[in-house]
């Protein structure tokens, strides 16, 4: 129990071992047992996940199943969760075995492919559950190798160029925070995140090289944190790299990317930016604000200009995230919860959107809408499928996707209500260009003859499909479960900011 | 005097292995002393660090009248040297023998040049650090054009020559003035008459030249011109060998002058310091992008990495120093690993350094590739590999001393570095061509890659110990 943190972190990165040392040759039976193996094993860190949160007290304040070992001298190894974490842990690791379930069909380099992911998989759980500087920065930015493999060697025709633009995007974004937390380090004399959100940054008014900083020292972090997590969120305009990413990602790659990659720069504001530099925050809120509505206006009006499947769900991404970087900065718990909550929602949702688009891929091997069309005649539950999700995406009440963006939206008016008029813009583009692309692959007669004998969703594919339709319905209806698990925690985030 | 013999004990064994070496080769014929020479002084060195380690003494006081210094500090860049050295002699083996260049010499210019550094890491008088320089400089010079009919080579040799014997000079100029200033050449003695005399024109003069010189031997930018030239013209074993051995040599050295001698000037010293370290980060990381054959693409590798080395230095603190220690140590770990996989590139029998003909590497040896693979990523600084903590450790001091531009200068050109090194992850890995290298890497060259790529990765968790090694060593320059 007492390292049961560090064994759900690193248990995926045992079975990446076992695939190594005992999954020998490169035959189908080879790759059959790995792909078994990985399953098997991101199934235990989901129970684990659950177990744990079932032992979680959300009613108790600060973080818990607290884990601490010297490293290294100046930085700690320490682990630990609050409601945030938690539930970003768990986001983690039910979407893991979907990705391993939906990659059944791989074949080429299999045992390779699988390890990347485990390893990732290890990665992005640790960065959620660090709680020291360094230590977070390793999971970090570490993500960036296997993601790096997982797009340049299993991608599409451009992978190359897609590989170094996420890769060097992301590096740029995040040696500026290693700065950063090094200046940190150097302030505080300390690299525990616990200690840290303690720590009164100097908000002094000062001149660097004579350009006046109001927030002093804390604008410059700001600044720096900022650069890493706007790109890896990712916000307008150093989002471009994320289409270029999906689009070229094999369908597991795509999942992971927007289902929880993503997600690390909305975790990363609310973990360090927000709390860390509140008068910093406060002074850059409306920059946040207006690069956000662009971010939401214009790439969903993007989107609706896209011809390829997973560029229009990408750009779609792209405006969903511009809810939570609102909700984060309207500082509110209305927004806070808005902004978590679609986080999670958009992590089920986007996850299915991919997983969809990767069916029909599979099939036949095309991603451009006007390739299709009429396949609800030939596929009456892959199109409920999708009809689910197309919901979701757009925010319909009754799915998950409605309950964040209502909530962000909620918080966003309370602080400014302008901006959030024009953010409401993006609710509708959003449903035109969702209902367009449904209307585009689903409806019409089915007029092309290679389309006529397709099959519809095999049981392998149902299965990785319908938990998250029943999630997004569940999360809509009662999105208490959620809810509970990081509302406390918001609460006293935001308690702490007065 | 013969008490003063414990403190050389290891320089003594190799000259006199290496005279008594050149005697017997000299005079008996025999083909297989030359065809086991290179293990047989690879063996030697491995006894000269088991000496070092087990048989040196040392003292804080310098030794032989003044000329010689011993301790912790110094004894870890020689046990480094002599242990990376007796590798990269074992590495060459095979290399020279297809390339018909096995001669007896080699191993004997390999050994003197190792006794020159030896000298430059333990001087403790400017004229002693000059004859270190140059014996091994002299060596090296005839090392990079070892390849005689190569005409690569023989440019290699002679550029090396010509701008090495140029700062060669300057280094005797500064050494001069600063003599004329202070009336010593004694590090110590030096030291003290700085620390309590205003600031003396002609030893600030001395003390550009002399660190000019130095920087043109550490390859360190505005000096780097030869680098890639030499690298790429010598034969590939003399290139791990420079890359690697003299960096640490001269990289203490630098340390030692600048703590030892000019420590009571740092402020003099600082700027130029800051100047060196952010040309050499961006030269290096801009140079390279360019560059298609792997050792001249290293060339400018290791300006990057000096640079970011001096980052350490250019902090003036504890912190600082240990950090480039640490970092010049996982740099030569990282460059032993990738040089023992360049010297075996080879296609149709004949051997080659275009990182073009990488492609699709990893098909054919996975294993291999993946351990290149983590080297690349550690010498590009991602975590969670040592080549980030390097990082970290010089970035944390240099934020520490308040100079966060340098950071920031830092933080640019390794995402730029970062460029050339995933392009040669992604020739291996993700390249449409076939596989061109068919050469197959001998047993013991697979565990020098492999036990430097393990080690990259256990560095992470406790830098492979050498991190209380390394306060020492810095605590003993400083005082």
């Amino acid at each position: 129990m007492d390292f049961i943190l560090s064994l759900i972190t690193f248990l995926p990165l045992l079975g990446a071992a076992i695939i190594t040392l005992f999954v020998q040759g490169s035959d189908k039976q080879a790759s059959e047992n790995a792909k078994r193996v990985s399953l098997v094993t991101s199934l235990f860190v989901f129970f684990l996940s659950i177990f744990l949160l079932s032992q979680f007290d959300t009613r108790e304040s600060g973080f818990q199943f607290l884990e601490e070992f010297l490293w290294l001298g100046f930085f700690n190894y320490k682990l630990g969760v609050d409601g945030l974490s938690m539930s970003l842990l768990v986001l983690t690791a039910s979407i893991m075995p979907i990705v391993f379930l939906s990659s059944w069909g791989v074949n080429k380099r299999v045992k390779e492919f699988l390890i990347a992911f485990l390893i990732l998989e290890t990665l992005m759980i640790g960065v959620f559950v660090s709680l020291d500087l360094f230590l977070f920065y390793v999971f970090f930015e570490a993500g960036l190798i296997p993601m790096f493999l997982i797009i340049g060697i299993w991608g599409g025709k451009d992978r190359v160029f897609a590989s170094f633009k996420f890769f060097l995007y992301t590096l740029l974004g995040s040696i500026l925070m290693l700065i950063a937390m090094i200046v940190m380090w150097d302030l505080s004399g300390t690299t525990d995140i616990t200690k840290l959100l303690e720590f009164n940054f100097d908000y002094k008014p000062i001149y660097v090289m004579g350009i006046y900083l109001p927030a002093g020292i804390q604008s410059l972090l700001w600044l720096a944190f900022f650069a890493s997590f706007a790109v890896k969120l990712p916000m307008f305009p150093l989002h471009t790299w994320l289409p270029d990413a999906h689009v070229q990602a094999p369908t597991a790659g795509s999942v992971v990317l927007a289902a929880i990659l993503l997600k690390m720069g909305g975790y990363g504001f609310l973990r360090f930016s927000v709390p860390m530099f509140y008068e910093a925050s406060l002074y850059f809120q409306n920059f946040v604000f207006f690069i956000s509505i662009i971010a939401i206006v214009y790439t969903s009006l993007i989107a609706l200009a896209q011809t390829d499947m997973k560029k229009l769900i990408a750009y779609s991404s792209v405006a969903h995230m511009g809810f939570v970087t609102i909700g984060i900065f309207s500082f509110n718990q209305q927004g806070l919860d808005g902004a978590v909550f679609q986080m999670i929602s958009h992590g089920f949702i986007s996850a299915g959107l991919f997983l969809v688009v990767g069916v029909i891929y599979d099939r036949t091997g095309s991603r451009e809408i006007s390739s299709f069309g009429g396949l609800i005649n030939a596929m009456p539950s892959y199109a409920f499928v999708f009809m689910i999700f197309t919901l979701g995406n757009i925010g319909l009440p009754g799915t998950s996707g409605f309950v964040g963006e209502f909530l962000t939206l909620l918080g966003l008016f309370k602080e400014n209500s302008a901006y959030a008029v024009i953010a409401t813009i993006g609710v509708i583009l959003s449903a035109c260009y969702a209902l367009y692309l449904y209307k585009r692959m689903m409806f019409g007669e089915l007029v092309k003859e290679s389309l006529k004998r397709i099959s519809d969703v095999s049981i392998r594919e149902k299965l990785c499909l319908y938990p998250l339709v029943i999630l997004v319905i569940l999360l809509g209806l009662y999105p208490n479960i959620a809810l509970n698990v990081f509302s406390p925690t918001l609460n006293i985030l935001i308690e702490g900011l007065e | 005097m013969i008490e003063a013999i414990r403190f050389i004990l290891p320089e003594l064994f190799i000259i006199l292995f290496t005279l008594s070496f050149l005697m017997i080769a000299v005079f008996s014929n025999g083909k297989a002393l030359i065809e086991y020479s290179n293990n047989i002084s690879s063996l030697s060195l491995i006894v000269a660090a088991l000496i070092l380690i087990y048989g040196q003494a040392t003292t804080t006081e310098p030794v032989m009248g003044g000329y010689y210094s011993s301790n912790d500090f110094t004894s870890f860049f020689k046990g480094l040297i002599l242990i990376l050295s007796a590798l990269i002699l074992h590495l060459s083996d095979d290399y020279l023998k297809k390339n018909n260049l096995q001669v007896f010499e080699f191993p004997i210019l390999i050994n003197f040049s190792i006794v020159g550094m030896m000298i430059t890491i333990s001087a403790n008088d400017l004229l002693s650090l000059y004859i270190g320089i140059e014996m091994q400089a002299l060596s090296l010079y005839i090392l990079a054009s070892f390849s005689r009919d190569n005409a690569k080579s023989t440019e290699a040799g002679l550029k090396y020559f010509i701008l090495g014997s140029l700062s060669s000079g300057l280094l005797l100029y500064g050494i001069s003035l600063v003599y004329g200033t202070t009336g010593s050449t004694q590090f110590d003695l030096i030291y003290e008459t700085i620390m309590y005399t205003d600031t003396l024109l002609g030893l600030q003069v001395g003390m550009v030249f002399i660190i000019s010189s130095i920087a043109f031997k550490f390859s360190a930018f505005p000096f780097h011109m030869w680098t890639p030239d030499v690298y790429e013209g010598a034969p590939t074993p003399v290139t791990a060998f420079m890359a690697i051995v003299p960096k640490l040599a001269i990289g203490a050295m630098f340390a030692k002058v600048l703590f030892d001698v000019f420590g009571g000037v740092a402020h003099n010293w600082q700027l130029i310091l800051v100047f060196l370290s952010g040309g050499s980060m961006i030269i290096g990381a801009f140079g390279a992008i360019a560059q298609t054959n792997i050792k001249r693409m290293l060339a400018f590798s290791s300006i990057g990495h000096v640079g970011f080395a001096l980052m350490g230095l250019a902090a003036v603190s504890p912190e600082g120093l240990s950090g480039f220690i640490i970092y010049l140590f996982l740099y030569s770990i990282m460059m032993v690993g990738i040089f023992a996989f360049i010297i075996n590139m080879e296609k149709d029998g004949v051997l080659v350094t275009d990182i073009y003909l990488l492609a699709q590497y990893s098909e054919k040896r996975s294993g291999v590739s993946f351990a290149l693979a983590l080297i690349l990523f550690s010498l590009a600084g991602i975590p969670p590999l040592a080549g980030f903590i390097c990082k970290l450790y010089v970035f944390m001091a240099i934020i520490n001393s308040g100079m966060i531009y340098l950071a920031v200068v830092g933080a640019i050109a390794s995402v730029v570095g970062a460029f050339y090194y995933l392009r040669v992850v992604y020739i291996i890995y993700f390249m449409d061509r076939e596989a061109k290298l068919d050469g197959r890497m001998p047993f013991t060259h697979l565990c020098i890659l492999f036990v430097a790529s393990v080690a990259i990765v256990i560095g992470t968790y406790n830098l492979l110990g050498v991190e209380p090694l390394t306060r020492a060593a810095a605590q003993s320059l400083i005082y």
